[in-house]
């Protein structure tokens, strides 16, 4: 008889509507959105947490979804690139995504755009980076901090000359 | 994956009580433990979420220092005013780690017990006496290109990758923890050890200790106004370091009156650069004295086949920093 692995009964609060789960415990939070609730924005890239594809936004904060555990996450607040926007019209970032062609293939850009909201949110809290020049001023999200902010989300495509701008749109 | 069991800690005793249980781990914020179980490094059977543990708070301590709770997120230290105020060096070094999505995710004693990235410590079909002690080390005649200079043994050549802990190691602070048998604390530098003929163990804690917090020594004004962190890495962002250098310097009418100087991926934990310092104090602050320093420290540098670059390079990397931090002085 096969071994019953251990499942857990969560619930996962997604863009405002409450998800009971009964899942593995091994279950991503990456791969419960995908494949138990049918939220396929969030992509698996590397599934390592080294591209971002997965990027969603954990009580406001962005993190990879992939090495997040789904029992890990229960209580918290997931928003995934379905609940930025408001149904019918995008979200600032995605109408700069699309006026700035800031994507090809567009298997990263759901992540890229998660990642942004997550870090203008950042800088608008003051939070430096590692090249803000004075880590006590409040930072001014030029081409440079946005390409240091963003490293975590990387383009095979290699878009970023159209993403940078697209985010500095919406960031300045 | 293998299977576990999942629960989540009322509190300390609580923790502590749950991971006395075979095959139990701690899981914090969880990004380098969920990958080195994805990887099958890790094989928990049970893992006891401490992440919710109220020991996320940052505190001023009245001597100047700084109290760290042990589940603080790495971005919230970094952004931190008093980290960012009186020690910059450490606001850089967790900026200079990671990505922001990993920051905001990642905790503070998990960022000082995180694994090597040792090629051969996340490859399950590769021998690793850190991974399955007693099963060699292919680095050692491998590739070792990133591997330690400083501080390794026969058995293990692996470097701790964690940036903010070469920046805790020049500043000094202590490891605040709960175990099996009571509360103790542990100074960095201090908490990682040598690999010496035991390299499974990364740190001195015992099995079952949980880190509560951190307690930074006060750095004075002197020395947190010229220090900083400095990190080479293969791309601009988002790397783990090739060699890192976290310095501080007070410099008083073109004389070193105090310093600290740490460097990271050099060996199996942040390295104090204790010769260096000894060397330099006192010293004029000139490129000459620099130099001294650093090759002061790396006169026992012992660099394998393929990665005796590294210690020109952190000659070098000591050197321009420390004149970067005096260049308004000399």
């Amino acid at each position: 008889m096969p071994r019953v692995t251990p499942h857990a009964d969560i619930t996962l609060h997604v863009n405002g509507i409450d998800h009971p789960l009964h899942a593995d415990t091994r279950t991503t939070l990456l791969d419960a959105l995908r494949e138990h609730l049918g939220l396929t924005g969030a992509k698996k890239g590397c599934d390592h947490g080294q591209c971002g594809a997965c990027t969603v936004l954990v009580d406001g904060r962005r993190a990879n979804a992939c090495l997040l555990l789904a029992v890990a996450v229960e209580g918290s607040e997931i928003t995934t690139i379905e609940g930025l926007g408001d149904g019918e019209a995008l979200h600032p970032l995605q109408d700069a995504f699309v006026a700035y062609d800031a994507f090809q293939c567009g298997y990263c850009t759901p992540g890229q755009i998660c990642s942004a909201v997550g870090m203008i949110a950042e800088a608008r809290d003051g939070w430096p980076s590692g090249v803000s020049g004075d880590l006590t001023a409040d930072p001014v999200l030029d081409d440079d901090e946005i390409r240091e902010r963003m490293s975590g989300n990387i383009c095979r495509c290699g878009a970023y000359a159209n993403i940078v701008p697209a985010i500095a749109e919406v960031a300045r | 994956m293998r299977p576990f069991e999942y629960q989540r800690a009322a509190d300390a005793a609580d923790a502590v009580a749950a991971v006395a249980q075979p095959g139990t781990m701690y899981l914090g914020g969880g990004t380098n433990l969920v990958d080195l179980m994805k990887l099958g490094v890790e094989t928990p059977e049970r893992l006891v979420d401490v992440s919710r543990l109220p020991y996320a708070d940052v505190e001023d301590l009245p001597d100047g220092g700084l109290r760290v709770g042990g589940a603080v997120r790495n971005s919230d230290l970094a952004a931190h005013r008093s980290v960012r105020e009186r020690y910059p060096l450490l606001a850089l070094s967790l900026l200079a780690g990671a990505s922001g999505q990993l920051r905001n995710v990642a905790t503070i004693a998990g960022n000082l017990l995180q694994r090597t990235r040792c090629p051969y410590f996340q490859d399950v079909s590769k021998p690793c006496n850190k991974r399955r002690p007693g099963s060699g080390c292919p680095a050692r005649e491998g590739d070792h290109r990133n591997l330690a200079i400083l501080g390794h043994s026969p058995s293990c050549v692996a470097t701790h990758p964690s940036d903010m802990a070469v920046a805790l190691a020049a500043i000094g602070a202590d490891v605040h923890v709960t175990g099996p048998d009571g509360e103790r604390s542990i100074p960095i530098p201090g908490l990682h050890r040598l690999p010496g003929d035991e390299p499974s163990r990364d740190t001195v804690l015992e099995p079952g200790e949980l880190i509560t917090a951190l307690e930074l020594e006060p750095l004075a004004a002197g020395l947190a106004t010229r220090s900083t962190y400095r990190k080479v890495r293969e791309r601009a962002s988002f790397s783990f370091a090739v060699a890192s250098v976290a310095a501080a310097v007070d410099v008083v009418d073109g004389t070193v009156r105090d310093c600290r100087i740490a460097i990271g991926a050099v060996a199996h934990g942040p390295w104090r650069a204790w010769r260096a310092e000894e060397s330099l104090r006192g010293a004029p602050s000139t490129e000459a004295s620099f130099a001294a320093a650093a090759e002061a420290e790396l006169a026992q540098a012992d660099p394998l086949r393929d990665n005796a670059f590294k210690v020109p390079l952190v000659r070098n990397l000591i050197v321009a920093t420390l004149g970067d931090l005096c260049g308004d002085v000399r």
